[in-house]
């Protein structure tokens, strides 16, 4: 059952089933993220957490943030694990043993990118295949986070991490990040979007979405890493703002595997120079022999915008 | 509810249908599996059953072993009975996780059908992957035939289950020897089987929405060091459970099972220590011995290799004057896991016997009945001498120039 939530006011003061004590960074867009997930539902929740940031701050022996069920096995497996606890429901629903059968109960992983993108990709290409009826959450910070800013597959090009610092001789990341929105609608889930926490209702719409469909889905989330992008703690907010109205992140929804709806369309759309010129994470580029990485990179999220509205126009 | 199946009172399976029938009568909840030579047909017989009709629990076709035993992990952690087979590469690959299953206490059953680990690639049966898990936390038993494989397997879920114990067991046979070799298998009535069990006892499942639970948290040198003290104990203490439920087994089917088998011990000299269904071959060649050339030989085989059965094994081999230990894994620059930790045993006793060590069967080379002759003749002249003759190591059955170290 979607709880229903009309706005801010109401969205704040309702129950948190994921509590405010735990060890993310101030401005952390992580807790923005998980928070939501868990307060748009009245459902049971079964929660598989992939070694992250958001794994090692929130269940520190003898505590926990969850008052959810909640599993942290590796780094790899948070959709598998999930998806092993969904198989274990349906065998009780069957025989009989579950102790409350009529209250729903949801499946949901969350993984960073690096578990996502990286490490965890074959799980969580298995778990959407074999077609679990689970809700796999990438909290996306194009970076390993947790352990101390290295590229991962999410990774944009020009980013400086600690392996791919920008230097004398280099821009920083050379390599393009992954789609993986495209990758995992491939595999024909019925349900795969973008969020991002600044578009909140955006978002809790889609997690209503997902949690409502039976079958796989997935949803990656922008989650703007204050530490490792390098922005001050209280401007989480206005960078993912940035990122969503410069089209670097669109948020949109993929259906069964085709078909695309843009859920955002920014009234003013603002160049992406201004989304990087706020995070440090890209500081180098505007030294007058990288500003080509920034030009490419506004090109390739023209690109990118517009495939996204031939695709919904025409409905494939 | 699934059907049942009727069997006849001897049946001819091989220790791969030995252990998929055991998993379907267990009536396992979640199993999640991927496809490995020779553990196969484990799951192949299982996939049968589950397509006719026989077993209703969930069957989970991962797209690898680290992912099957993910999988059980968070099918245990729901809270429910879980199991899942594999060999050799596939177990390698499981590692980490089985070091989860273990620290989280989740009583999954693993029957593991033993092979060689590459390079070179081998299919065959050796004991390098059960080796590599001894560490793991899980209790490890060895079946040195289809009909152990079988009656093991039931034991492993009542003993892991056991709420004093909530620890994952692994089920060892051989390869190929053991696991596509058809014997004669006394089964149960499936009854009789799922009633020796037991339902399954929940313990802290995540599928309890009254009571949340959190799995797999953090811990560091804070309370690290604790829990794993506490992991220890539960699998010390799990050898009076295991001994129990041998107990209640030989009631039930008059097979008798325990922590160290013991065959011809009682006036033995010589005794060969060996896993698998090299205890079968050796004695064979000790009654041949015997016979032929008056040596008293015997021979004594953990059937328990987590919770190492230390005092069993001081007492099985107290009177002993030399003796062989038998590892059938490469031992990565060091005698052999048995040598190291029977030695370890023994030398608590005020009689300390002559032992040697012998690598022998990689990669599923044959361990002749000549071969464990030889063996027996050399620590009969260890034993006369009263001192160390032989190397301390050396490889039985190899070709070529002979191979031995610590001489």
């Amino acid at each position: 059952m979607s709880k229903i939530i009309k706005n801010l006011k109401q969205f704040s003061t309702s129950n948190d089933r994921f509590e405010g004590a735990h060890l993310l960074c101030p401005g952390c867009a992580h807790s923005i993220i998980v928070r939501e997930l868990l307060n748009c539902t009245d459902d049971n929740l079964v929660i598989a957490n992939a070694t992250g940031c958001l794994e090692v701050c929130t269940a520190v022996y003898p505590h926990t943030s969850w008052d959810a069920s909640w599993i942290h096995i590796g780094f790899e497996n948070a959709a598998t694990a999930a998806t092993g606890a969904e198989a274990m429901y349906k065998t009780l629903k069957k025989k009989g043993r579950l102790k409350d059968p009529d209250k729903p109960v949801k499946f949901v992983a969350f993984g960073g990118d690096g578990a996502t993108y990286d490490i965890g990709f074959q799980f969580l290409s298995g778990a959407v295949e074999r077609g679990h009826d689970f809700t796999y959450v990438c909290l996306d910070n194009e970076v390993y986070a947790n352990t101390g800013g290295q590229r991962s597959s999410s990774t944009p090009r020009g980013s400086s991490t600690t392996t791919t610092p920008a230097g004398r001789v280099s821009y920083g990341n050379k390599k393009y990040k992954k789609d993986i929105v495209a990758i995992m609608a491939a595999h024909g889930a019925p349900y795969v979007a973008q969020v991002a926490p600044n578009k909140w209702k955006d978002m809790v719409k889609k997690y209503q979405k997902a949690l409502a469909t039976e079958g796989p889905v997935f949803i990656n989330a922008m989650s703007a890493c204050t530490t490792e992008w390098k922005f001050p703690a209280d401007q989480t907010i206005d960078v993912s703002d940035l990122g969503t109205d410069s089209l670097v992140f669109p948020l949109y929804e993929i259906e069964n595997g085709s078909k695309l709806t843009i859920t955002y369309r920014p009234k003013n759309i603002v160049p992406v120079r201004d989304y990087l010129g706020v995070q440090g994470r890209f500081k180098h580029l505007f030294k007058k022999e990288n500003e080509h990485i920034i030009t490419q990179m506004q090109k390739d999220v023209d690109k990118k915008w517009e495939m996204l509205q031939r695709r919904e126009e025409a409905g494939v | 509810m699934a059907e049942k199946l009727q069997l006849q009172e001897v049946e001819v399976w091989d220790g791969n249908m030995a252990f998929a029938q055991a998993m379907r009568q267990a009536q396992i909840d979640v199993v999640a599996a991927y496809p490995i030579t020779p553990s196969t047909p484990t799951v192949h017989g299982y996939a049968q059953f589950l397509a006719d009709g026989y077993i209703d629990g969930e069957f989970v076709l991962v797209e690898s072993e680290h992912a099957a035993m993910s999988g059980c992990v968070g099918a245990a952690a729901a809270g429910g009975r879980v199991a899942t087979a594999t060999s050799s590469q596939g177990f390698a690959l499981m590692i980490e996780v089985l070091y989860q299953a273990s620290g989280m206490r989740l009583p999954i059953v693993l029957g593991l059908v033993n092979r060689a680990l590459a390079s070179p690639l081998n299919v065959n049966g050796d004991h390098s992957d059960m080796y590599l898990g001894r560490d793991a936390g899980w209790i490890m038993i060895d079946a040195f035939n289809a009909q152990e494989a079988y009656d093991l397997m039931l034991m492993g879920f009542k003993i892991g289950e056991d709420l004093s114990v909530r620890l994952p067991v692994m089920i060892n046979q051989d390869g190929f020897i053991t696991s596509h070799t058809a014997q004669n298998v006394k089964p149960f009535s499936d009854e009789d089987a799922y009633n020796f069990i037991g339902e399954y006892k929940e313990v802290n499942p995540m599928l309890d929405f009254c009571k949340p639970v959190t799995y797999g948290a953090q811990t560091e040198e804070d309370w690290h060091f604790e829990f794993k003290a506490r992991q220890q104990k539960a699998l010390m203490d799990s050898l009076g459970v295991i001994k129990d439920t041998f107990a209640q087994f030989e009631k039930l089917s008059g097979r008798s099972y325990n922590p160290v088998e013991s065959y011809m011990m009682e006036d033995a000299k010589v005794a060969i220590v060996a896993l698998g269904s090299t205890v079968e071959s050796a004695i064979q060649a000790a009654k041949d011995l015997r016979e032929e050339e008056g040596i008293k030989a015997g021979v004594v085989a953990p059937r328990v290799i987590r919770p190492f059965p230390l005092l069993e094994i001081k007492e099985a081999l107290k009177d002993v004057k030399a003796i062989a230990t038998l590892d059938r894994s490469a031992p990565g620059g060091t005698l052999g896991m048995l040598f190291n930790e029977i030695s370890a045993a023994l030398y608590q006793n005020d009689n300390r016997p002559v032992i040697n060590n012998y690598i022998y069967g990689l990669g599923g080379r044959d361990m002749t009945q000549e071969n464990l002759k030889e063996i027996f003749r050399d620590i009969k002249r260890n034993a006369d001498e009263g001192r160390l003759v032989t190397p301390l190591q050396q490889f039985s059955g190899l070709r070529g120039p002979k191979l031995s170290f610590f001489n």
